[in-house]
């Protein structure tokens, strides 16, 4: 959990957009616009633990979600993410901390037609299901998102430029939607992203409750590389059970991850003292192929999550789990826990 | 080194055992009317909206305990930017959350 930009605030770029985005919203209040569209403000507060290798970390997180209406077609959204990590400094000095405030998303969302919604701003990356889906700490039944999630996200996970994006088929039978990008690089550190391109194309079967995707990005700076990802998720709505899967190839290294959660809702009830558990089993394989500074693991890796977590009554969870890591230059126990409760409501009180 | 297939095999286990157990686990008749319920027919031409919102909302987090009607239709719009929805899915999506 710790961030490449430590030690800085919200400041310069960030607040005027943060106020551009307030101001925006406020113009939702406007007589004549329907009461159902107040804007939003929901996400995350949480307090994680990372014991890896013996070290423990401890991290309070907040990161709250804005989603603001204008007129009929027009969405304003941003997720920021503020956390303060203490971990050990290492030969018996105490604990150092580093602090770290900025924006996951900062998105201006146009609905031009039933089939396509124009995006432009800072953006997620939408390669694979990781970035985009389970990147928040409230949603992701891990702690840690998988190691091949550097793939194909363009080193920061988030684009500068524009997007379109929609549904390009929906019947009762089958859906299928699309994403394409093209980003700008920027050094800023609050906005950093690389200059890509790429896109993503899912398909949905509703009556087998499977989704099966494949995802391409390529990297336009200096030397030019190609990513490709594909998907598969199982998640039927008969039982509380979901199967993620996903692959992924980079320039030097490639990977898989296959994740199972159950929530124990069929046994009396979600609400029963059991129910309110749900297990969780991951298993991720890793490969580097050739030498390569992209932030994946320098050697082959072998990890498996084994997570139990509870829901506790007014959205409150815990998180907890073990894993093992198997590399060649020496195996490891990670042991995590996470308090995390998830809000959402009006952003302002209406009538 | 051998000994991470171990962990593995007992991961994999597990991967086969949870959707195994839950497929055995008998449903209460209420459980089941209301599982008939929310599963309508392929054929169906309107959408029906608690489906929408099990197949596309609740296929990446759980189900929000409650919220206002007040945000209902923006948190239809961010789904239908999030979820890629048609238009269609957004109205029935808008109808099962305010009916």
């Amino acid at each position: 959990m710790l961030s490449p930009f430590p030690n800085r605030q919200l400041h310069g770029p960030l607040s005027r957009i943060c106020t551009v985005l307030l101001s925006m919203s406020a113009v939702c209040i406007c007589p004549g616009v329907h009461a159902q569209n107040t804007p939003i403000l929901s996400g995350g507060v949480g307090f994680l633990t990372d014991t890896n290798g013996g070290n423990t970390t401890y991290s309070p997180n907040i990161a709250p979600v804005l989603a603001a209406p204008i007129g009929e077609h027009l969405l304003i959204e941003s997720r920021l993410t503020a956390v303060e990590s203490f971990f050990p400094k290492g030969g018996g000095q105490g604990y150092g901390h580093l602090h770290f405030v900025g924006p996951a998303f900062a998105q201006a969302d146009y609905i031009a037609t039933s089939h396509i919604t124009a995006v432009g701003g800072y953006f997620l990356i939408p390669f694979g299901t990781f970035n985009e889906r389970l990147t928040p700490f409230w949603i992701n039944p891990l702690q840690d998102g998988p190691l091949i999630g550097g793939i194909g996200t363009m080193n920061s996970g988030s684009g500068l430029g524009g997007m379109l994006r929609g549904s390009a088929i929906s019947t009762p039978r089958f859906s299928m939607n699309y994403a394409a990008y093209l980003s700008a690089g920027s050094t800023n550190f609050r906005f950093t992203s690389s200059r890509s391109t790429g896109g993503q194309l899912n398909a949905y079967f509703p009556n087998a409750q499977l989704e099966i995707g494949a995802s391409y990005g390529r990297l336009l700076e200096s030397t030019q590389t190609n990513s490709i990802g594909t998907h598969v998720w199982w998640t039927p709505t008969s039982i509380p059970l979901k199967i993620r899967s996903e692959y992924a190839h980079g320039p030097h290294s490639q990977g898989y991850w296959v994740e199972s959660d159950y929530r124990l809702s069929q046994f009396k009830g979600e609400n029963s003292l059991v129910g309110r558990l749900e297990p969780i089993f991951r298993i991720q394989q890793t490969f580097r192929d050739s030498p390569g500074n992209d932030g994946f693991p320098t050697v082959n890796n072998q990890r498996v999550d084994f997570g139990l977590d509870y829901h506790l009554p007014h959205e409150v969870r815990i998180n907890t789990s073990y894993a093992r890591r198997f590399a060649s230059t020496g195996d490891t126990n990670i042991w995590e826990t996470a308090l995390i409760y998830r809000f959402l409501f009006p952003a302002w009180r209406g009538k | 080194m051998k000994k991470h297939w171990i962990f593995i095999s007992l991961g994999i286990v597990l991967l086969a055992v949870l959707p195994l157990a839950s497929q055995t686990t008998k449903e209460s008749a209420p459980q089941a009317a209301a599982a008939k319920q929310q599963a309508p027919k392929a054929s169906d031409r309107t959408p029906d909206g608690n489906q929408v919102f099990l197949q596309n909302c609740a296929r990446c987090h759980t189900v929000p305990e409650t919220f206002s009607s007040r945000i209902s239709g923006t948190v239809v719009r961010h789904m239908r930017v999030r979820a890629g929805l048609s238009a269609q899915d957004e109205k029935a999506l808008l109808r099962f959350l305010n009916p």
